[in-house]
């Protein structure tokens, strides 16, 4: 049966919390009802990655872009869109600033995206793996199984150039090429998708939106190396994508694409997933293999490195997510094609997740060498609450941050490393005036500190000093000498830990502590938090000639520290005030100042 | 499915992309419009509609994506359709039931040839586009 219509809905995370299943199985309903199921085809996809404006329903092909849907609006889309022809303008995507509803081509969100790791999402149903073959799927492991030796594909990535995507940025092929090298009875294949930087969720739509991009380029890596049994090593906070890998991984092998003698080649490859408890460590690859051998997640000094003794002792390939979804496109395409796109030290795409103070947060795949600007400004659609834009954090808490003088920076893996930064997995937090910086870095910071695994003095101890030393500057008792302190700290911290979680937990304070000292003495020497975040800084103010005497302020104060009579000027007590902020809300006529 | 051998795998991807290459709407140049509205659906577009699908699908025509609109006001022609297709003009076809639905895919898609009988009118200028001149 030839369909009419495809209508897609998104069925990320993001959108099935708000309501996309309901969504889903309404338009089964309703077109049952109104007598066309048998004419339009609903499909279940993985992430639009436009987050901020979902639920997404995409009607194909009108290729009408419906936004923030609700379960009640699919009675009327059914109506007048699929029976009618009609599109539903109020749902239709409206671009800010101009009363023109968007096609998918006119927004700009998508105009400077470019899709390889995300080629899927969106697109096909992820419980489907006939989509996936239809879209070019397991044709390059067709290709490596029978028409490339395990030198070609090593080859091939060399010349492709990719690097891994999980943050350091070390180039896939000598990964591969180690392992491949090592003499062993038992090689593994593994994947990294223990996601943990805040703000980050490219790995979870990766595995969400098409799952069998992963699957297959593990069953390459498999035949490359010489491994025939892979692992997934996913957060168990990720259910979604868990369900959706287990439903992929038993297609897969329905189809004889895992399992012993693949497509009558007689490679035997096959994966296992083992969730993890969702310590942040555990994204290090040697606590993560660690934990996958059933020890307690800890890291383990390198060298050797997995490629040569890994799980079990054994040599293994271990890459990140977005790192694997590129690995069937560059069989396919080749590595020339791939090594053309980005800049010279970096090639392909990244994905990133936009996340905080942003018009349009969402998940992102640009060419590197796009710069902050373009990704903040014309995919992101600038700050929200048109706030002026202070900085963006990347990487994570192993990352720093960027400020405005250096949106122009093409992003790659040097440029981002020679700002005090990192590409890190693809985090991207902005802020705006109204963040403090100080503030900021105490949460990354306390964020490495809980995750800290305790093993080595320098990320235990040092972690816990650092946290200690801002948290005296946020109270309002910091010293010039803490400053210098810190640094030190970091410094030793940088050198001395283990893993990559302490070598680089001091850097979002050394970031911002380099681009925004001014505001770091603004707290030690003036006492004031200029964004007005921390709470010992501050002090809420009645400007007189302001008050009008409405009451509103002392009526919500919650612990009554607002005196004053109707139509007088009130007055707070700051022995009382808490600094909550309530009254500062709720005052309509600006007379409530912060000091 | 049992386990495929290779040869079944490939049989396999070159079916679902003919089916998942429908909903792909980049690279399809040519377009059948059509009109939808309260009269066309009287008057059976929507037998016409389903026609075109399967004459697409019966010459394996990839390039051409069938959408629907509302009136365009020929009202006394209905079911009308529109196609619009690379060197050649645009052109409304009247009347079309699941034949000229044929003929059009056939003549008009496939060898540039248009359905005489049929032609009714063109299109109307966009109006918006062209600032309203």
């Amino acid at each position: 049966m030839a369909f009419r219509n495809y209508i897609l809905v998104c069925g990320g995370t993001a959108c099935e919390s708000s309501k996309a299943n309901a969504i889903y199985e309404a338009f089964i309903s309703e077109l049952k009802a109104q007598g066309v199921s048998d004419e339009v085809q609903v499909v279940k996809t993985g992430c639009f990655g436009f987050c901020e404006q979902g639920p997404i329903v995409k009607i194909l092909p009108e290729d009408s872009f419906y936004v923030q849907v609700n379960p009640e609006d699919v009675k009327e889309l059914v109506a007048e869109h699929i029976v009618k022809g009609r599109e539903v303008k109020r749902l239709l995507y409206v671009k800010e600033g101009s009363r023109k509803h968007a096609k998918v081509e006119d927004i700009e969100f998508y105009q400077k995206q470019f899709r390889i790791v995300l080629r899927n999402c969106g697109f096909i149903d992820p419980e489907n793996i006939d989509e996936y073959i239809a879209r070019e799927g397991y044709a390059a492991l067709e290709k490596v199984l029978f028409e490339m030796s395990a030198e070609d594909v090593i080859n091939e990535l060399k010349t492709a150039g990719l690097r891994g995507r999980g943050g350091a940025g070390f180039p896939t092929w000598m990964k591969w090429n180690f392992t491949r090298q090592a003499e062993s009875d038992q090689k593994y294949i593994v994947v990294n998708a223990d996601e943990g930087d805040p703000g980050a969720y490219m790995d979870r739509s990766t595995l969400e939106g098409d799952p069998h991009s992963v699957l297959e380029a593990m069953a390459i890596a498999g035949r490359t190396v010489g491994a025939n049994q892979g692992y997934i090593y996913i957060r168990a906070e990720y259910p979604l994508a868990i369900k959706r890998l287990e439903i992929a991984m038993a297609q897969a092998r329905e189809y004889g694409l895992l399992g012993k003698d693949i497509l009558g080649s007689g490679f035997d490859f096959d994966i296992e997933i083992r969730l993890g408890a969702g310590a942040f460590v555990c994204g290090e690859e040697t606590a993560l293999l660690a934990s996958i051998e059933g020890k307690r997640g800890m890291p383990v000094p390198r060298p050797p490195f997995p490629a040569v003794k890994g799980l079990w002792g054994k040599p293994t390939v271990i890459n990140n997510v977005e790192t694997w979804a590129n690995i069937p496109v560059i069989i396919l395409k080749g590595g020339d094609w791939f090594s053309q796109i980005g800049t010279a030290d970096s090639h392909g795409t990244k994905v990133f997740a936009l996340t905080g103070k942003i018009r349009n947060s969402g998940l992102v795949e640009v060419p590197m060498g796009t710069t902050l600007r373009e990704i903040i400004y014309d995919i992101g659609g600038g700050i929200a609450n048109d706030k002026e834009f202070k900085a963006v954090q990347t990487g994570g808490p192993s990352g720093g941050v960027i400020t405005k003088d250096f949106l122009d920076t093409p992003i790659d893996f040097g440029s981002l490393t020679k700002l005090g930064s990192m590409m890190g997995s693809g985090g991207m937090i902005i802020m705006d005036e109204d963040d403090c910086i100080v503030d900021v870095a105490k949460f990354y910071l306390n964020f490495s500190v809980d995750e800290s695994c305790g093993k080595c003095a320098p990320c235990r101890i040092g972690g816990r000093s650092l946290a200690n030393l801002l948290e005296k500057i946020t109270k309002g008792n910091g010293e010039l000498a803490d400053l210098d302190q810190m640094i030190e700290i970091g410094n030793a911290m940088k050198k001395a830990s283990l893993c990559a979680l302490g070598q680089t937990a001091p850097n979002p304070i050394l970031s911002t502590l380099h681009y925004f000292r001014d505001e770091y003495l603004a707290h030690v020497v003036d006492k004031k938090c200029p964004a007005g975040k921390c709470k010992s800084l501050i002090s809420y103010h009645i400007l007189p000639d302001k008050c009008i005497g409405c009451t509103a302020c002392a009526r919500k104060c919650p612990v009554a520290a607002i005196a004053g009579e109707r139509r007088e000027v009130h007055v707070i007590d700051q022995a009382a005030c808490i600094k909550c902020g309530v009254c500062y809300e709720t005052c309509k006529f600006g007379a409530i100042e912060v000091r | 499915m049992a386990k495929m051998t290779l040869e079944e795998l490939r049989k396999l991807r070159d079916t679902k992309k003919g089916e998942i290459q429908k909903r792909d709407i980049a690279g399809k140049d040519s377009q059948i419009i059509v009109g939808m509205g309260t009269c066309g659906i009287a008057a059976g577009a929507k037998v016409v509609l389903d026609a075109f699908l399967q004459e697409l699908d019966a010459h394996k025509v990839e390039n051409v994506s069938v959408t629907q609109t509302g009136c365009m006001g020929l009202c006394y022609v209905e079911p009308t359709v529109e196609v619009l297709t690379p060197g050649m003009p645009p052109v409304i076809y009247g009347k079309v039931d699941a034949a000229v639905a044929k003929a059009i895919v056939e003549d008009h898609i496939m060898r540039n040839k248009m359905v005489s009988d049929h032609v009714f009118d063109r299109p109307s200028a966009d109006i918006l586009k062209d600032g309203g001149k």
